[in-house]
């Protein structure tokens, strides 16, 4: 069974080896990596530059979703245009406030591209170089400028792009919370920031040569486990590969789920979730490409397995309630949900199979019946499947 | 002169065609609906709000951490209760099995073939030129639906913390506000909010509904639910208030297009006008609370719907952005201005079209959609520039102006005054000076 942590370090090192992070560390860049095939694309690397630049300490950071170092002044325009990269699974450059950790607000360049897998042309991770942006804004205002000279010598650069700071308001949730009111009125409530920002030619290069360098180190390094990467997607053979944005949106649901597709011989399972490797006590590479009937033992009822196969057959949804063993044998009841799931263009292209052990039937979780929790799985990964089918940039179209 | 168009009218509740068929009240209706008839100890389950005073439904600097919490309890729930009807077979059609896709090109536009919508139902008047019309209860409206099309109560929370209860009585003089589905979804999770249903409210929109909707949005906490209101004389079809929302974990093309910013007003919310889109219109974002945001649109709105302006409403990014889109389409296609090739794809451009949402009906439409064709369409629903930089006058006047009282002494105003065309442009223009003069001590300048 893998473990959180476990999960994230194996995601660098079993695609890189062992000695990849020294070698990152080594760069000087500020960038992070994160992983699209983990619930939540955590953030799997952050570059020493990084953490110091946002004041946070690796711990902090590793497993987390890059968004928690955005905040009200950051435009949330650009937030969308970064999902939407990240969705087609493309480059984008783009100027972005971020919160250092203590709540400071900067301008840095943000400079966002994907690592394909060689083999299989699939999206492996995501590189994020995050360059601050030193020079001043283009000012409306007379205010803020004393900040000018001061950033071009500093190279702290925390404050840059910004207007002045006070010290003691550093540490004032309050006023930060209700950033957006501070950002164009003159009325000065300590942490400010000015509205647009350009990004020089000079730091554009600088965020492409690091990307650059990132990319031949991981490129470098992936030769050693022979699992090459590259920064162009050559080619895309995975059959029966979910694209990396559609595993980014099934990694948000919480339930024990697994995609099968039909359409393939033996109908394997070509997605299962986290709370599935949980009930299940199986690793992901134990089940990925299996059909389901391994969970089956020697009491399982053929009835019941039959009644599913006749679901499948006729395109129905069916709830079953079958007996399903773990790996370590120990046997469960499964309230098993079995439902077709539709692509963009209204034909089938997965079965969800939804598993709810019977013996947590009655936990109360949160108020939702867990039968209600069953069904929002699969109405959460109809809505995924559909809208991730739906062409203009995904790998699979 | 009164301007009608004809269209046929969406089938949003499988009791909207026996509208003819209204004899059988006492002892209930028979159709376990929401009227008085029916709806004693009938239960429905119950979502209480947490109110938030901070921006937008941030936690502190992190609060983009919302996505990422394990239980995105409304989410959920509104999924879950949405599968369970449709598992009970109660829509029309699966909106799954409609092919849709993203029309290649620049913006982004997307395109569903949806053939089954507007079947078996005739085509119906319905009046544009009049976007206030008093609530009539002998026609249509969502007291009549089924008690199994309302998912759930959705209310602000008395203590200040999320309650749910999965089986509460409906309070009726405690006017619950409900989420019903749309029997003729648009996509997956196609639900309408109806505020305080059982006050039979016209579709007009006032403070305290449009700050439902918006926390509805930022509760669910999903950037990819969104939700839509249409005024009417801009594509509403019942004139009982409701907002709309579904899920299409998709960007809309107007969420794309870029902004330059008008004005900030000084509580924090910034005004911007979309640049680069066919369709003339506002963004709303920040505040220092999701009151102030909210406020500021429904004033807005007040405004546009005071002078007869019809206007859509896009609440997107988890209620952090709001569209406001006042629109001429209805108008123009009642005076006969609208090109017989526009109308002949039978699309009518409320907030979803607008917003980049292209629902057609024909197969040749849907096989030569293109970026182009979707412009055209949306061009014709623009206001002029002219006649929108007017428009936003009156908006800003009434912004900046339109303070707590004034407002709501609108808003709480019972009467629905009926203007004929000519009247409104008369009133139009002289509230617009009135307003144009009041413009310089109130509007937040640059």
């Amino acid at each position: 069974m893998e473990s959180e942590s476990g999960l994230l370090e194996q995601s660098i090192n079993s695609r890189y080896s062992l000695w990849v992070q020294e070698a990152l560390n080594e760069l000087p860049d500020s960038f992070t990596v994160t992983d699209p095939y983990i619930s939540g694309q955590p953030i799997v690397f952050a570059s020493k530059g990084f953490l110091k630049m946002m004041g946070y300490s690796k711990t902090e950071v590793i497993g987390r979703n890059g968004r928690i170092f955005q905040g009200p002044g950051t435009c949330r325009r650009s937030v969308m245009e970064i999902r939407e990269a990240i969705r087609e699974e493309r480059g984008i450059q783009i100027n972005l406030v971020n919160y250092r950790r203590d709540g400071t607000p900067f301008w840095m360049l943000f400079h966002m591209c994907p690592v394909f897998s060689k083999e299989d042309g699939r999206v492996i991770h995501f590189v994020a170089v995050q360059v601050p942006i030193l020079r001043k804004p283009r000012r409306r205002n007379g205010v803020g400028l004393v900040y000018e000279e001061e950033s071009r010598v500093n190279e702290s650069v925390y404050g840059s792009c910004r207007r002045e700071v006070c010290s003691d308001s550093l540490v004032d949730l309050g006023s930060a919370l209700s950033l957006e009111c501070a950002l164009d009125d003159a009325d000065n409530r300590g942490l400010e920031i000015e509205e647009t920002c350009e990004a020089s030619e000079l730091e554009k290069q600088r965020a492409a040569s690091s990307m650059n360098n990132i990319l031949s180190v991981l490129t470098h390094y992936s030769e050693l486990t022979g699992r090459l990467v590259c920064g162009k997607r050559c080619n895309l053979t995975g059959v029966g590969l979910l694209s990396s944005s559609l595993n980014i949106s099934l990694g948000r649901i919480k339930q024990s789920f697994v995609l099968t597709d039909p359409h393939l011989p033996d109908m394997p399972i070509v997605y299962a979730s986290e709370a599935f490797f949980k009930l299940t006590g199986y690793a992901r590479h134990e089940v990925m490409g299996r059909n389901c009937r391994f969970l089956s033992g020697e009491d399982t009822d053929s009835s019941a397995t039959y009644r599913i196969k006749e679901s499948v057959q006729n395109e129905k949804a069916c709830t079953v309630r079958i007996l399903n063993y773990r790996k370590d044998k120990s046997s469960f009841w499964n309230l098993l949900h079995v439902s077709p799931i539709r692509n963009a263009s209204g034909k089938i292209a997965y079965f969800v199979g939804v598993q709810m052990e019977e013996a947590c039937k009655n936990q109360d979780g949160h108020g939702l019946s867990p039968e209600m929790r069953q069904l929002s799985a699969v109405g959460a990964v109809r809505i995924a499947v559909r809208s991730l089918s739906m062409g203009a940039g995904t790998s699979k179209s | 002169m009164m301007l009608k168009i004809k269209r046929v009218p969406t089938v949003v509740s499988n009791y909207q065609k026996d509208e003819a068929d209204e004899g059988r009240r006492a002892g209930g209706c028979g159709r376990n609906c929401l009227n008085k008839c029916c709806i004693s100890g009938a239960k429905l389950p119950l979502y209480a709000f947490k109110k938030q005073n901070n921006s937008s439904g941030d936690k502190g600097f992190s609060g983009h951490e919302k996505q990422e919490a394990p239980v995105a309890f409304l989410d959920s729930l509104l999924l879950g209760e949405w599968e369970d009807r449709m598992q009970k077979g109660l829509f029309r059609y699966d909106v799954t099995a409609c092919e849709t896709k993203v029309i290649p090109g620049q913006f982004g536009f997307i395109a569903q073939l949806n053939e089954g919508r507007h079947l078996k139902k005739r085509p119906t008047e319905f009046r544009v030129d009049k976007v206030l019309q008093p609530f009539d209860g002998s026609k249509f409206n969502f007291t009549k639906v089924g008690q199994e099309e309302v998912l759930f109560q959705f209310e602000a929370s008395e203590d200040g913390e999320v309650q749910f209860h999965p089986n509460a009585p409906i309070d009726v003089e405690n006017s619950p506000s409900v989420v019903a589905i749309n029997v003729s979804p648009i996509e997956y999770g196609h639900v309408l909010l109806i505020p305080r249903i059982l006050e039979s409210l016209p579709q007009r929109i006032d403070r305290e509904s449009f700050l439902l909707a918006l926390h509805m949005a930022a509760e669910a906490g999903n950037p990819y639910f969104r939700l839509g209101y249409n005024s009417l004389g801009a594509f509403a079809t019942i004139n009982h208030l409701h907002f709309q929302a579904y899920y299409l974990a998709v960007t809309f093309p107007i969420e794309k297009a870029p902004t330059k910013k008008i004005t900030s007003l000084d509580v924090g919310v910034k005004i911007s006008e979309l640049l680069n889109y066919p369709v003339r219109g506002l963004v709303f974002e920040g505040g220092n609370t999701l009151e102030d945001l909210s406020n500021s649109v429904s004033d807005a709105c007040i405004c546009l719907q005071e002078n007869n302006i019809p206007y859509n409403v896009l609440i997107s990014d988890c209620g952090k952005r709001i569209f406001l889109l006042p629109q001429c389409y209805a108008e123009k296609q009642a005076l006969g201005e609208v090109r017989a090739e526009l109308l002949d794809t039978q699309v009518n451009p409320a907030v979803w079209e607008i917003s980049g949402h292209m629902v057609l009906k024909r197969r040749e439409d849907y096989d030569e959609a293109s970026d182009e064709n979707a412009w055209k369409l949306l061009a014709e629903v623009s206001l002029s520039e002219e006649r929108f930089q007017e428009v936003n006058t009156l908006i800003f006047g009434a912004i900046a102006c339109g303070g707590d009282d004034g407002n709501a002494n609108l808003l709480e105003d019972p009467d629905v005054k009926p203007h004929s065309h000519e009247e409104v442009n008369a009133i139009n223009k002289s509230s617009r000076h009135a307003i144009l003069s009041g413009t310089q001590e109130c509007l937040v300048l640059q």
